[in-house]
């Protein structure tokens, strides 16, 4: 049942030929068997799963159902929601229980789609290889000593290793598609906007956005066209009309003009992965594309710019974290300081204080201009290259990460080394453009990631040119070895 | 870009974190690298250029100012560390 498609899935639940409760005790007992190897589910919620899945059958049963209905997925748990633990991989959301839902898990819910639990994340989704977390590293399916990437690891690893059939994420600066490329699974995050952030703990809000991480670009597609739209609550979601992502996804490709930034493909790139993006790219060509080199000069600022702009957003944002009103508060507090800065200090792990405090540094008297201002002006400037861009060409392909999954522990305590990790992935993010990861050939026997890049709201293109690929080829087909 | 010790205390105060005395210097030298990261803006030229506030340039919706929220009192203070007839706790700031 794991390996089918959402697609599959929902055919045979209209056939009766198992139940949704059948599909998501399945899913519930893989979890049991092989969640403690990669620790990617910080709650697991068998009771609601149950009953929500009871409510899809009857829906099921009574003809009341849509492509999602009856369909078993996990959300980042940073996704509010009411009654399950929304920790966002921290202690000092250890004891947060939300008071409401999301509106993407008010969506999906509304959709038909069951709860399975919540997966684990780097601590508010800082880090790029889930090893931040209050709960613990997750573990790279396909390497058990290897990270999955971060900050979704625990949706990646769970998507990878089949404990659900896809699952929610979110990206500020790779989140989706760094641990999608690293664990071997199709990931997407939508334009800056598309999905609402209502009820998502924000991080850096000029940048987060909400995402699909699941097995090939149609499942994703599905997930997709239930999640995006226009959401009043969200003053900065997008007031555009959604597309039928489904709909769109076997376009021909023929004439596609495709970009390859030559930043994307210079120093620093293992060789064996530019060999597979080179590979996954000549498969386009067979497909009909035209190939262009391009250049997006500002790109190898974007870590330097993106290291001011995030930490400021998520400085002020965390301040909200104070004792008070929900969430960690210390012991017998002598006064208000000292409530506040051993609540904060107890609360939050070491990347996330790192976090704060560069932000506070770059937002302080006398630093805002030096720092953050010219952070925003050259973020309009990688911007402006993705524009001149995409006046050439319709989609940017590249490495979603410069290199394979890299083993536990290895960049812990070098967090610019690890803050390189996101190279490829910053500049969309900075720009607020949609960006993708589909695997590709491995190597050694990890998976490499290939990026997509699309133009404002392209996330029918994106999906497309990713389920035209999966069509002639099966890299997102492999599954990681001891998970059957 | 350097910091100290005692730039890191002043940072940690400002945000309101209680920085154990053993950890300050990790952090100084963490920050610090952090900071040079950064310092590779100084090479673009940003002469004219408009700082981008928003990536879809959109300016603030605003709705009508009607009362659209219940009262939620209860529930959000279920789940506050502590509280007492309706209002949050904290220690004592005006003697």
């Amino acid at each position: 049942m794991q390996n089918k498609t959402i697609a599959q899935l929902a055919a045979d639940l209209r056939l009766r030929t198992y139940s949704s409760v059948e599909l998501t005790r399945h899913y519930l007992d893989r979890i049991e068997r092989f969640d403690p190897r990669l620790n990617s589910f910080v709650t697991v919620a068998a009771e609601s799963a149950l009953a929500a899945a009871e409510r899809a059958d009857r829906a099921l049963k009574a003809g009341d159902s849509g492509p999602l209905t009856g369909i078993p997925i996990a959300h980042k748990d940073i996704f509010c929601t009411a009654g399950i633990k929304t920790s966002c991989g921290s202690q000092m959301l250890d004891n947060f229980i939300a008071p409401y839902d999301a509106t993407v898990v008010e969506k999906l819910a509304a959709a038909g789609a069951v709860v399975l639990g919540k997966t684990n994340m780097d601590e508010f989704a800082m880090g790029s290889s889930n090893e931040t977390s209050f709960y613990g590293p997750v573990r790279n399916p396909w390497d058990e000593n290897r990270v999955p990437g971060g900050s979704s690891g625990g949706s990646a690893a769970a998507v990878a290793a089949h404990l659900c059939a896809a699952a929610t994420g979110t990206d500020t600066g790779g989140s989706i598609r760094q641990p999608a490329a690293l664990c071997g699974i199709t990931g997407i995050k939508p334009t800056y906007g598309r999905c609402s952030r209502w009820g998502m703990i924000a991080f850096a809000s000029s940048l987060d956005q909400a995402g699909v991480m699941a097995r090939s670009a149609a499942d994703a597609a599905f997930i997709l066209d239930e999640m995006a739209g226009f959401d009043p609550r969200d003053s900065t979601s997008a007031e555009v009309p959604v597309p039928d992502y489904v709909d769109a996804l076997d376009n021909d490709l023929k004439g596609l003009r495709i970009g390859l930034p030559k930043e994307y493909f210079g120093a620093g790139l293992d060789s064996r992965i530019a060999a597979s993006i080179q590979d996954a790219i000549q498969e386009y060509e067979r497909l009909g594309a035209e190939i262009r080199e391009i250049s997006l000069p500002n790109s190898p600022l974007s870590v330097p710019v993106y290291y001011v702009v995030a930490p400021a957003e998520c400085s002020s944002n965390l301040a909200r974290f104070d004792g008070v009103r929900y969430g960690h508060r210390c012991e017998n507090p002598r006064d208000l300081e000292d409530l506040y800065k051993r609540s904060r200090a107890e609360g939050f792990g070491a990347e996330v204080q790192r976090r704060i405090m560069i932000g506070t540094y770059v937002l302080s008297a006398g630093y805002y201009d030096a720092y953050y201002l010219k952070a925003q002006k050259i973020r309009h400037l990688i911007a402006d290259d993705f524009k001149r861009a995409f006046a050439q060409v319709d989609v940017i392909m590249g490495p979603t990460s410069p290199t394979t999954a890299f083993p536990v522990g290895a960049k812990m305590d070098d967090p610019v080394a690890m803050y390189l990790n996101d190279i490829y992935t910053i500049a969309t993010n900075l720009a607020g453009l949609p960006g993708m990861s589909i695997p590709v050939e491995p190597v050694d026997g990890l998976p490499v990631g290939l990026q997509i890049i699309g133009n404002y709201f392209e996330e029918a293109r994106l999906l497309n040119v990713a389920h035209r690929f999966q069509h002639v080829t099966h890299w997102h087909q492999a599954a990681p070895k001891g998970f059957e | 870009m350097s910091l100290d010790r005692s730039d890191i205390e002043k940072i940690a105060h400002l945000a309101r974190l209680a920085i154990a005395p053993e950890q300050t210097e990790r952090y100084a030298a963490d920050l610090s690298n952090i900071l040079d990261l950064v310092a590779r803006m100084d090479a673009a030229d940003t002469e004219g250029v408009e700082p981008m506030a928003h990536p879809l340039h959109m300016t603030q919706r605003l709705r009508p100012d009607d009362a659209t929220e219940p009262d939620r009192r209860a529930l959000f203070q279920a789940i506050a560390p502590l509280t007492e007839g309706g209002l949050y706790l904290v220690p004592k700031v005006i003697e």
